[in-house]
């Protein structure tokens, strides 16, 4: 076999390792599942009415559950983003428990591929947000939310989700690796929660103060959910589609590359 | 010599930790085959030795061949011929104890055929085999250890590191693992090992390395290191040669204890 299929099938084992963990660990799984339920249903039922309202298009008056309704297609996207970095928060911790682990070391000094153990994350991270961003939506569907997408729509949604978990994952990786502890990590990607609300996904950037629509319209998760929203309504994305692409490649590449030269390092003492 | 007959061959190695030298100047030379135990107190530089020469870590001067594979420039050669048992456990709690085999299997890309036989030999060997279902967290220490040394063994090294292999275990336990290690030996592979247990370079050993202060302060047969001393055990040997006595069983229980 060459140096590839060989790297392949220890990425493949390391995987099956992770996904081991995950079956035999749910309360994470649940926790990550468990955050964009609980603030879809926040925002849906608590503040849907009212904000639902104040859309632009939206009945202005504050009653009926076509506001709720409204705000439930306005939001499901940015909730699906948010899905996707909810599971980034518990990659940085899960990473950065394995490095602590004896086995680490016994990993390296064995003729497997270097980048096996990593890989090994990244893919069990893209097979869990995959798993919570389905359950979301099914959550958001039964609650009444109907996307007016074609196949492609549906094919370009899913291609959006998986290019953001793609991302953020290496960054929850590389995040993981640097922090050092568990309790470092659990805090390290705690802006990759909070960077949702301030973009287009809550609230059009219209109706933010300047400075703030600024950031809001700059910051990566824009584009994404943007991009995100259009394929689910079965609209053309525009620019967005290109900015989603570019922020999502940029950050796993060099993410990709900090994580390496830190899995380099790692020391269990 | 050619690396078929010498396993190990250390020149010259020397290490720090900041300004804390750790090692300083080892050499030494392991035949195949053989029993190498390098006796040192806690903190003597022993883990730091291990490490070195399983590719853990890089010593700053000196050069370290395994098999006749330089440690700092064929790292991947060393790493298939050697197989390493930590001083603190590496295996994986969440998995099963064949689990944890099987994923050893895996990496050390058996076929499925030949990896469940030798699990399942393997659980056989450590008497595993009623606890091979259950989750590694909850084995005892002496089991844990078993698990250890089995991982170490599925890829079937050439040349074996055991880091205080019995430490923490009871005297039955620790003779069983001597057992094992007998059993290895009688299959070829050379095995360098550390121990606090005079008794059990004593018992094991081909050859004894003394490390004290960094520096390798005896090295020769149990017994001719015992006639050098003019004392009947490796206690009198170390006493007479560093000026001091080496941690007894009861110390290291007791440090175990304390972690
Ligand atoms: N990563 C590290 N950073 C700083 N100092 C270290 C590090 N690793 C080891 N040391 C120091 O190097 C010395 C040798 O440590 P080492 O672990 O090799 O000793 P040892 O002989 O294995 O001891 P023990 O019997 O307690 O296991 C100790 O003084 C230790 O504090
Ligand atoms: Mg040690």
């Amino acid at each position: 076999m060459t140096t590839i299929t060989y790297a392949t099938r220890d990425s493949v084992t390391m995987l099956r390792r992770n996904l081991k963990h995950l079956v035999r660990y749910p309360s994470l799984t649940l926790t990550i599942i468990g955050m964009p339920v609980v603030f879809l249903l926040l925002f849906v039922y608590v503040f849907g009415g009212t904000m639902g309202a104040g859309l632009p298009g939206g009945t202005g008056s504050a009653e009926g559950d076509v506001s709720r309704a409204d705000y439930l297609h306005y939001v499901t996207p940015a909730i699906l983003v948010m899905t996707v970095a909810s599971v980034a928060n518990s990659t940085a911790i899960v990473v950065a428990k394995d490095a602590t682990e004896g086995i680490i070391d016994r990993f390296r000094t064995m003729p497997i591929a270097r980048s096996a153990p990593v890989t090994g994350h990244v893919l069990a991270a893209m097979a869990q947000t995959v798993l919570a961003v389905v359950v979301v939506l099914a959550l958001a569907l039964a609650l009444g939310y109907r996307a007016g997408a074609s196949v492609a729509g549906w094919a370009g949604a899913a291609g959006v989700i998986v290019l953001t978990g793609w991302a953020v994952t290496w960054l929850s990786v590389a995040l993981g690796l640097a922090s050092g502890s568990v309790e470092a990590a659990s805090n390290a990607p705690l802006p990759l929660i909070l960077l949702p609300f301030l973009s287009s996904g809550f609230v059009p950037t219209g109706s933010m103060p300047t400075a703030l629509a600024w950031v809001a319209e700059h910051q990566p998760f824009t584009p994404v959910i943007e991009t995100l929203r259009a394929c689910l309504e079965g609209r053309d994305p525009g620019s967005d589609v290109w900015w989603a692409i570019g922020w999502c490649i940029l950050t796993a590449v060099t993410c990709c590359w900090w994580a390496g030269r830190l899995f380099g390092r790692v020391r269990a003492v | 010599m050619t690396y078929r007959d010498t396993a190990i061959e250390v020149a010259g190695l020397t290490t720090s930790y900041g300004d804390h030298a750790v090692l300083r100047g080892i050499d030494l030379t392991v035949p195949t085959g053989t029993v190498y135990a390098l006796l040192g107190p806690n903190g003597a530089g022993k883990t730091t030795m291990v490490r070195i020469l399983s590719t853990l870590v890089a010593a700053d001067e000196g050069r370290a061949r395994i098999a006749g594979f330089d440690v700092r420039t064929q790292p991947d050669r060393v790493r298939r011929c050697i197989g390493v048992t930590g001083q603190f456990s590496a295996i994986d709690e969440l998995l099963t104890g064949r689990e944890n085999l099987r994923l050893m299997a895996d990496l050390a890309h058996l076929d499925a055929r030949e990896a469940g036989a030798r699990v399942a030999d393997l659980l056989v060997r450590f008497g595993l085999a009623d606890a091979a279902g259950r989750r590694a967290a909850t084995y005892s220490g002496g089991m844990r250890r078993r698990l250890d040394l089995a991982m170490t063994l599925v890829s079937r090294p050439r040349v074996i590191f055991l880091d205080e292999p019995t430490s923490g275990l009871d005297p039955r336990s620790r003779r069983d693992l001597w057992q094992v290690v007998r059993e290895l030996l009688a299959g070829g592979v050379t095995i360098f090992l550390t121990t606090q247990y005079l008794e059990e370079a004593d018992q094991l050993a081909d050859t004894v390395g003394l490390l004290d202060g960094g520096r390798l302060v005896a090295t020769g047969t149990p017994a001719e290191l015992k006639l050098r001393a003019g004392g009947e055990t490796l206690d009198d040997v170390f006493l007479a040669l560093t000026g001091h006595a080496v941690a007894t069983p009861a110390d290291q229980d007791e440090r175990q204890a304390a972690r």
